[in-house]
């Protein structure tokens, strides 16, 4: 186990390289001088220089790639254009939210995807099935912001359940924390969902074929830990790969997600800084995007372990 | 007289196990309701080894499942008969009781021993908790079971190999290990689907070495189902040979294989490569078994009979009494001299 | 179709999988759907019961009438007809987006699948690295670097999307390429582009139009979402996700102004997702017969 955790780091590290360097080189695509910005209006050429000199745009763009490499395996990634504020300060202040956000979506997701999946999957062709098959069909399609704003419009504008905007962290109480976190990760989990519940259904379905369930049946398991043990974990495969596809989406998601629910998150950073042409930032938050999923990904590939022993040895 | 007592209403004598009686299970298919088993009767004393015989298609593993309420439905039902184990009906009882009785008085062994077992979990897991589930034993308990039975069964190592997935046994080794799940809770009857066809020859002869030893210290039933006539002759003590969905006859294995009684059987001897033999040519009987939806009138092996008559189609054939403990079901059954096998 | 058939002995395949399609009854609802959506979104200079700036202060934020049949929005504009404008500019939008996926991702599929070697290599790394970022998230990235807009934004989605559609191209161009078939052809000096036309692209085709309708409604939501933030289509060019952003300032109000672009845009991907899914199923059973 150990072994294959150690070969997926392996594969993992260079694409992170490969992966900031890309996010290094889309300094490349701004148009104008990233010198004249900084130097302030009506800059002369003097002070033009001294802003090129800063940002070390003398050097060749490799070198210039290579210090910045430097600096973020660091946790430096420099300094917001705008207010100076340091990127990996402004990006750790705003991850537990986001963090908050996606991990509760994700357990939404993964709660109603496995649930209704199983269900359908269990008896193909029932009304249940049906049910199941359309919703995810129409889940997949509706936009997670639109849905977003349809429940706050139905639980916190029409039925006041739950504030409309805002972000309280965990330590000022779980129930605060998870009322205002449960709209927006409603809206994102719904997409999720309905592709994990899919895909559970489908899977459930082929393996309830496989002998050794019949076996497990003959063996007078109580049903519950026939399919709860012997079914869901040979179905699991599947269904985690396209877990990591979907987290990936929703966390893709957050940034439209805070925007509308008021969450100060990276997402929200993300926008901010987009909006503004906030390079640095912009490149932090990237990073650690990339990073977050990354991570994600290795955390399923390391799963595949666990849902099927024979990766283990390979 | 030992099988076909439709009507008698609870188990028999002291000795016997289970009876079957008049069992007819339909499958749903597009062409309506076909009838799999149409009347299957049998019985099975303590300690004793029946092979259940046919080719695929007629019924053997149905009847098998039937026993432990695991035909699948939908598309299958039970549409009339009994099963007894001793004084309780199998097709009147509640689901919640069929499971108490899977895997610890009557258990089952399949013919795929590469798929029967679940890749994602250790093979003593899959055996200790069929022990923990009936003995309500603690997980410690369990995993001696497993080493206990799987020494019992011949695997090298059972301390260490206990802790083994599926994937690093090779074939032999998985059916011995379904063979040691199937004994973990000492069952009364064994049901053993094909257990050797997957497995090359040697491995084979193990296997049924297994089995017999199992019987002779352990005092199980095993109803052995398969298609090979020679695999019965090594093991078992009585045959039930069954033909679309019907029983068509039942002797004593030295007394099937001397005289059968039945063309099917003749049919089937004679497809047998006869050992050392050099010329051994293998016959075989022409035509295949009918489809479910498709029955012929009468007697269902009619068209494929070398003894056919008109009169054969006319009516449903009943098992008849055809000599000391064994019946067969051919409307020719005084005039037919069948040759046995040589 | 049949004569059309003669003239391209080389595609069957092709034909089959479009004549399964058509048995599939959802799939081809949903395209009968998609197409009045297009239909009336395009004749909207037509249809539309006024023009796209047309303001009726009087009747502000009014919920339906017999002028406004779905009311007007916060300027008095009538929201009917901003709805059938604005689809004009989301489908053309997340068409832009695709058809520059499939230009990028296209050649390259087919360049990597048939030469392999260092060449596929580097360019699969260049697509595990496109597809580590979530899909928003890096043509958000491309937006800062290059300004807000709606030809920037789906340059940058089909930059995105490109590798989904070069993975699709490049396994069914690399598994035609080791037909015995395809090899003999090239053993004989055939030339690529010959191969590449002649075989590759028939067999490509089928996956690559599953892909390409399924990334429709990605590219339909995504911008959406990126308009719905102000850096997509900018006002006051109206598209649905536009309409949905100023729509939501009004939620208190007229929510009507935030359930009617929603419903577009969930009709519309609805039925690329379905089109896509009765094209898989056409393709699923295909490949299965092949195996």
């Amino acid at each position: 186990m150990l072994l294959l955790i150690a070969r997926r780091l392996l594969v993992t590290i260079p694409l992170l390289i490969l992966v900031s360097f890309l996010i290094y080189s889309l300094i490349a695509l701004v148009p104008g001088d990233p010198a004249v910005t900084l130097a302030g209006q009506d800059p002369t050429p003097e002070q033009i220089a001294a802003a090129r000199e800063e940002l070390g745009l003398t050097d060749p763009f490799i070198v210039q790639y290579w210090h910045w490499l430097v600096n973020a395996v660091q946790l430096d990634f420099g300094a917001s254009l705008f207010n100076s504020e340091p990127v990996a300060s402004a990006i750790a202040a705003r991850l537990p939210a986001t963090l908050s956000l996606t991990v509760l979506a994700l357990l939404i997701a993964i709660l109603l995807g496995v649930a209704a999946g199983t269900l359908a999957g269990l008896r193909p062709g029932s009304w249940i099935d049906r049910v199941a098959t359309f919703s995810a069909s129409v889940g997949v399609a509706v936009p997670y912001f639109w849905v977003g704003m349809i429940l706050v419009l139905l639980f916190a504008i029409q039925t006041p359940l739950f504030p409309a905007i805002g972000y309280v962290p965990i330590g000022d109480g779980v129930l605060t924390w998870a009322s205002h976190l449960i709209l927006p990760a409603t809206a994102l989990a719904i997409a999720p969902a309905a592709v994990i519940a899919r895909q559970t259904r489908a899977a459930v379905a082929n393996v309830m074929t496989e002998d050794y369930v019949r076996t497990a049946e003959a063996k007078g398991l109580p049903r519950s830990r026939v399919v709860g043990k012997h079914a869901l974990k040979n179905a699991a495969l599947p269904v985690v790969t396209v877990f990591g596809i979907e987290a990936n989406r929703l966390i893709g998601g957050t940034v439209v997600i805070e925007q509308l629910f008021a969450i100060p998150g990276v997402g929200q950073l993300a926008f901010t800084s987009v909006f503004s042409r906030d390079m640095p930032m912009v490149q932090g938050v990237l990073l650690t995007t990339a990073v977050l999923i990354l991570l994600i990904n290795l955390l399923v590939d390391v799963s595949y372990g666990y849902f099927n022993p024979r990766v283990r040895q390979l | 007289m030992r099988t076909g007592q439709p009507n008698q209403p609870t188990g028999g004598t002291a000795s016997e196990l289970l009876r079957i009686s008049e069992l007819r299970v339909d499958f749903a298919t597009e062409h309506g309701w076909a009838n799999v088993l149409g009347g299957v009767s049998l019985d099975i004393h303590d300690g004793e080894i029946v092979g259940l015989v046919g080719e695929s298609g007629s019924g053997k593993t149905v009847t098998g499942l039937s026993i432990l309420g695991l035909v699948p439905s939908p598309p299958g039902r039970t549409s009339g008969g009994h099963i007894w184990l001793h004084d309780e009906d199998l097709t009147e009882v509640a689901e919640p009781r069929l499971r108490q009785i899977r895997g610890n008085e009557i258990s089952m062994i399949f013919q795929e021993p590469m798929t029967s077992l679940n890749p994602a979990f250790t093979v003593g897991d899959q055996i200790s908790e069929t022990f923990r589930r009936h003995r309500r034993a603690s997980r410690k308990q369990g995993t001696q079971r497993a080493v206990e039975v799987l020494d019992l069964v011949g695997i090298p190592n059972a301390a260490t190999r206990v802790h083994a997935y599926p994937h690093e046994f090779s074939g032999g080794m998985r059916q011995r290990a379904m063979i040691a799940m199937a004994l973990c809770c000492d069952p009364r009857l064994i049901i053993a689907d094909e257990p050797t066809t997957a497995l090359d020859v040697t491995v084979q002869s193990q296997i049924l070495d297994l089995l017999r030893s199992m019987r002779a210290e352990i005092g199980t039933g095993i109803l052995f189902i398969t298609h090979d006539l020679g695999v019965v002759a090594e093991l078992c003590d009585r045959v039930v040979v069954m033909y679309g969905g019907e029983v068509v006859e039942t002797a004593p294995v030295h007394d099937l294989f001397q005289l059968p009684r039945h063309p099917y059987t003749e049919g089937l001897l004679s497809a047998m490569p006869q050992l050392g033999s050099r010329t051994a040519k293998l016959a075989s009987i022409p035509g295949h078994t009918p489809e479910p939806w498709a029955m012929p009138n009468g007697c269902r092996f009619g068209p494929r009979c070398t003894y056919h008559q008109e009169s054969c189609s006319e009516s449903p054939v009943a098992l008849e009494s055809a000599g000391t403990e064994r019946q067969a079901r051919c409307a020719r059954l005084a005039e037919l001299n069948l040759r046995g096998a040589s | 179709m049949s004569d059309h058939a003669i003239e391209h002995p080389q595609a069957p395949g092709l034909r089959r999988f479009l004549r399964r399609f058509r048995t599939n009854r959802t799939a081809l609802v949903a395209a009968v759907v998609l197409a009045l959506v297009t239909i009336i979104s395009l004749s909207a200079p037509l249809l539309a019961p006024y023009s796209l700036h047309e303001i009726d202060v009087p009747n502000r934020l009014s919920g339906p009438t017999p002028e406004h049949w779905l009311g007007t929005d916060s300027l008095g504009r009538d929201t009917l007809s901003r709805l059938m404008y604005a689809g004009q500019v989301s489908l053309a939008a997340a068409g832009l987006a695709v058809a520059i996926a499939i230009v990028l991702g296209v050649p390259l599929g087919l360049l990597a699948g048939y030469r392999g070697g260092v060449l596929d290599w580097l360019l699969g790394r260049g697509a595990d690295v496109l597809m580590t970022f979530p899909a928003v998230v890096l043509a958000m990235a491309i937006i800062a670097a290059t300004g807000p807009g709606l030809t920037n934004a789906m340059i940058a989605l089909g930059v995105v999307y490109s590798p989904r559609l070069f993975r699709v191209v490049r396994s069914a161009t690399l598994s035609v390429r080791q037909e015995t078939y395809v090899e003999a052809s090239i053993s004989i000096g055939t030339p690529a582009l010959s191969i590449i036309a002649r075989r590759i692209l028939p067999n490509v085709l089928s996956p690559l139009l599953v892909q390409i309708s399924l990334m429709l409604a990605a590219a339909l939501l995504a911008e959406a979402a990126l308009s719905l933030l102000g850096l997509g289509v900018v006002p006051p060019t109206p598209s649905w996700g536009g309409l949905l952003g100023v729509g939501f300032t009004e939620i208190r109000t007229t929510p009507l102004l935030v359930w009617l672009p929603g419903i577009a845009i969930a009709i519309t991907t609805l039925s690329f997702n379905l089109i896509g899914d009765g094209l898989r199923d056409a393709l699923g059973r295909e490949t299965r017969k092949g195996d």
